[in-house]
């Protein structure tokens, strides 16, 4: 017996292939950038002869890369500066994240239009009445909380212009397809359109079909845009330079207003054979008091499960990458490289894989969920 | 001298309780496609569905784990 059958599912085949093309795509880019990252690090810790990297800012650096932050570093000291948009008691304060410096170690006042505030470790708090002992304006109470008082922050950080330019791709890309399929009606697609007409085939067909069966029309523009948009983020989260490398997935606030969206939908869509469910389950009915709560906790985990699933996914294989980088500064010798780098670029191809099935599943189980909202009453309950 | 909290050693059991069964879930998934290779592409979608629940609780015990060691710190 050969092994062809093992190719005949078309699904397999074209999941594996989308997976290995758009993994070589970006193979080389990686390459380059570690590559080039690796040698300037290298060249830093021995022009810095002073022990700077210390072992134990390493969970930190690693931790401060895969944060939001008020500019968006690109190399050495170059970053674009970013728009801090802050509410505080004296109303809407504005400025740009250069304007007072680079100064986050709170040991600095800023006072933004007669507003005094303090920039610690990249947030802004209002200070202390006087300097502590360690020379900043943050006071700490005998946990180590900061006990600062915070203006609401509204700005423009890192995130946010990556959540823009995502969404200006997904729109510039989308909306060129759905009028290339209305001018090119029964036509071949073309371009851009053969490109992701299959896997907009895909969503269609293995995911929104087997889990909504007659109803999936309606959640396909919904399923989609999470998938493509999950799968885009997932994706620019790992390119290590200007467009990509905010770890927009990997920030729960971002997956959880996915989640949200999934939860609302489930909720709004959900008939009474759902409702039924949770309400009166078939069980016995001195079950009740144990069922329906349980039931109810249900429809809160689904949605929570989704957003953890997600962002520790995402964020587990950027500390990943960034730990294997350190290992070099741990061991503190140019040659770990040798090891390192081979290492984070095979994880790097396993992410791209990830960034993928990511998506893929943040969408099926959305669509299960919703399917299960919207399902019709069987006659064997 | 080790440092380190103990929420890495939980994260590490939770590990091994995961990898038991994305195994388990990998393996009878492959038993099945080789019996009905014609259900393989079905087989595979549960087996990521059900993958994905299995690999949340392993991940539930590392954001726990972080938020352990960002504690002791």
């Amino acid at each position: 017996m050969d092994l062809s059958h093992i190719f005949n599912s078309k699904k397999i085949f074209r999941i594996s292939f989308y997976a290995v093309l758009f993994s070589f795509l970006s193979f080389a880019a990686f390459s380059e950038e570690h590559a080039a990252a690796d040698t300037s690090h290298a060249a830093a810790t021995e022009v810095h002869a002073e022990p700077k990297e210390k072992d134990e800012d390493i969970s930190k650096v690693i931790l401060h890369h895969i944060a939001d932050s008020h500019e968006w570093h690109f190399f050495g000291h170059v970053a674009l500066p970013l728009p801090v948009i802050l509410w505080t008691d004296n109303g809407l304060v504005t400025f740009m994240s250069d304007k007072f410096g680079h100064n986050d170690h709170g040991t600095e006042l800023i006072d933004a239009d007669g507003t005094g505030l303090v920039n610690y470790h990249g947030k802004f708090y209002y200070p202390a009445e006087s300097k502590s002992a360690d020379g900043t304006y943050i006071s700490h109470d005998s946990k180590g909380e900061i006990t600062n008082g915070k203006p609401l922050d509204i700005s423009i950080t890192k995130n946010v212009v990556s959540l823009l330019i995502s969404v200006v791709i997904l729109l510039v890309v989308f909306i060129g397809i759905a009028n290339a399929y209305k001018k090119r009606e029964g036509k071949a697609p073309k371009g851009m359109q053969s490109i992701l007409e299959p896997i907009i085939l895909f969503v269609r067909d293995d995911i929104a079909k087997p889990q909504l069966g007659h109803k999936y029309r309606g959640f396909m523009p919904y399923l989609l845009t999470v998938f493509f948009f999950v799968w885009l983020n997932n994706l620019m989260g790992l390119v290590p330079f200007f467009p990509g490398g905010a770890n927009l997935t990997g920030n729960i606030a971002v997956t959880m207003m996915l989640a949200l969206c999934t939860f609302v939908l489930t909720t709004v869509n959900g008939n009474k054979n759902y409702w039924g469910h949770v309400f009166t389950p078939h069980v016995p009915w001195w079950l009740y008091p144990l069922m329906i709560p349980v039931e109810i906790v249900g429809l809160f985990v689904k949605p929570v499960a989704l957003m953890i699933r997600l962002f520790a996914n995402i964020t587990a294989g950027h500390i990943l990458i960034l730990s294997l980088i350190s290992l070099i500064f741990i061991l503190k010798s140019v040659f770990v490289a040798g090891i390192a780098i081979p290492f984070v670029l095979f994880i790097s191809v396993i992410e791209l894989v990830v960034g993928f099935i990511q998506a893929f599943i943040f969408t099926i189980l959305s669509a299960l969920f919703i399917g299960m909202a919207v399902e019709e009453s069987h006659a064997e309950h | 001298m080790i440092v380190g909290s103990i929420a890495g050693i939980g994260a590490g059991l939770a590990a091994i309780g995961a990898g038991i069964g994305i195994g388990n879930i990998g393996g009878k998934a492959m038993e099945g496609m080789a019996r009905q290779p014609e259900a393989a592409s079905k087989i595979q979608t549960a087996m990521l569905i059900a993958a994905a629940f299995v690999e949340a609780v392993a991940l539930f015990a590392v954001v726990v784990a972080f938020l352990g060691t960002g504690q002791t710190n």
